[in-house]
């Protein structure tokens, strides 16, 4: 059994406003191992993002409980780059955050910006980079402080198609090759199915785990050609169903 | 987009597009001069031809000499030195104050809440109609008039730079924290530079402010200044005495207004994302 990262046992989240109280998550049981793309789906609504910020700990569950080992890096649907910032100082920004802004850091975010075609633009401001690009240099800045698990925020659904499947694909690999923890939040059962080890269905508000598939793709990691292989289409399927119940 | 490089030759059509541009330029500016040209002319002509009288009109002419009088009086300089700096300090004062005021109030919500009504009132106040408490309180000096000066820019200073910290990116802020920043950290990496566009637009709102708040002053309680000027030419019925002196002010607003435009280019680079 792998080192787990995450887990979330029996989690209820209950979300109050002046005009009542919305059950956001009730009894939410999974959990993360170490090396594990793990991405939930779920209808429209159910509280998606609340479960990252549950998982990043800027919320705290009403009853049971989160743990989680090691440190967080959240990506969000837009870059969110700093405009006043050159992307070298965006990428940094964590490290400062976190008063880690050592040379030894600095150097090696830097090198994780080079590494990912983005060397030339270390001097530029995000105005001047391509949307892709842009969430690149986001994703760059999540690793800057070696987080050990990835929260992602549908971080691809702000770009266009062709963007999108070419971001999905750098995404991957770069998450792959640091040999990174991730946790996907996505609506797009198809960017799930491409991406994750793991898919877990999630059922509408209140949010628990419906069902849960071992991505069967063997050796196969890499987004496009998953799309390509002969059971992406019955996975799809079989998702898509799972979301309408 | 990739990264903009500066191409050295350009195509016929792009140096026709630039050229097409400059005469723009200099129509406009031509027509800019020449409307004020036009103007002073005519009221120069009226006065002149007696169609109309100069002693309640003023003329060009004879605002150029008033102001020339001023100049050989050895009080010229002095009439625009009280004005100005009683503007500049009082401008600097209430930027100053309410971009603290406001970042107070952006940090603590209790304090805001209880303060906002206030505001709202003070906001809607006439400070005009405070001019005799501030003359009983910072009696018929100077203080008295960089107090209404402050009066005037502090509140307008306030609720534009509150507004505009508050209306700072939900989601930079969750970012930040989800990078653990406190809330000192959210003001001084993301709150205050992302405001920055907000901050000058609101120095230029305010500049307009400490004029009026200066020459508001001066109309109340003054023994010097430009706005004494305009009120005593007003009383002794010195039309060329008023004329000389707004003319005055409106120079030394432009350029006050000028210099606020400049630190823009220069502050201002990179805001759009």
């Amino acid at each position: 059994m792998k080192k787990e990262i995450l887990r979330f046992t029996d989690v209820t989240y209950i979300y109050h406003t002046v005009r009542g109280e919305t059950i956001a998550a009730q009894d939410l049981s999974f959990s993360v191992g170490e090396g594990e793309f793990v991405a939930i789906i779920g209808p429209s609504g159910c509280g998606k993002t609340t479960l990252l910020s549950l998982a990043a700990e800027l919320l705290k569950p009403s009853e049971g409980n989160v743990s989680r080992t090691g440190s967080c890096g959240y990506m969000l649907q837009k870059d969110h780059l700093f405009p006043w910032r050159t992307i070298e100082k965006n990428i940094v920004l964590p490290l400062e955050i976190k008063k880690q802004n050592t040379p030894q850091n600095r150097e090696r975010a830097k090198k994780l910006a080079v590494k990912y075609g983005l060397g030339d633009f270390l001097d530029s401001y995000p105005s001047q980079l391509s949307g892709g690009m842009r969430q690149r240099a986001a994703l760059i800045r999540t690793l800057a402080t070696d987080p050990d698990i990835l929260l992602l925020d549908e971080p691809f659904s702000a770009l266009d198609y062709q963007t999108r499947l070419n971001v999905t694909e750098d995404v991957s690999e770069i998450i792959r090759s640091e040999g990174k923890t991730a946790l996907l939040i996505t609506h797009d059962i198809s960017e799930a199915i491409s991406l994750a080890d793991r898919i877990l269905v999630l059922t509408k508000r209140p949010a628990r785990v419906a069902f849960e598939h071992e991505m069967d793709f063997g050796d196969v990691k890499n987004p496009l050609k998953r799309r390509e292989t002969g059971n992406f289409s019955g996975w799809f399927e079989v998702l898509w169903k799972e979301l309408n119940i | 987009m990739k990264k903009r490089t500066m191409r050295q030759t350009y195509s016929a059509e792009h140096l026709h597009f630039l050229k097409k541009r400059r005469q723009h330029l200099v129509l406009v500016w031509t027509l800019r001069v020449g409307l004020l040209l036009l103007i002073a002319g005519i009221w120069e002509l009226v006065t002149a031809l007696g169609w109309v009288d100069p002693f309640f009109t003023s003329s060009p002419s004879r605002i150029a000499r008033t102001i020339a009088g001023l100049y050989s009086d050895g009080v010229l300089f002095y009439h625009i030195g009280v004005t100005l700096w009683e503007t500049l300090a009082g401008f600097a004062i209430a930027v100053g104050l309410g971009y603290g005021i406001a970042l107070a109030l952006w940090w603590s919500d209790v304090l805001r809440e209880v303060l906002e009504p206030y505001i709202v009132v003070l906001n809607a106040l006439p400070k005009i109609a405070l001019g005799p408490l501030i003359i009983v309180w910072c009696g018929t000096g100077s203080k008295a008039i960089l107090f209404m000066t402050v009066l005037v820019g502090i509140i307008v200073a306030i609720m534009h730079m509150l507004s505009a910290f508050i209306a700072t990116d939900k989601n930079k802020m969750l970012l930040l924290r989800s990078m653990g920043a406190s809330k000192f950290q959210i003001l001084a990496k993301l709150v205050v530079p992302s405001s920055l566009p907000a901050f000058i637009s609101m120095l230029k709102v305010a500049v307009g402010m400490s004029w009026i708040g200066s020459i508001m002053g001066e109309y109340i309680v003054s023994r010097a200044g430009l706005g004494y000027l305009i009120v005593y030419g007003g009383q002794v019925f010195k039309l060329d005495l008023v004329m000389s002196a707004t003319v005055l002010l409106c120079l030394l607003a432009a350029g006050m207004y000028f210099l606020v435009a400049l630190l823009e280019k220069f502050l201002v680079k990179n805001t759009e994302s």
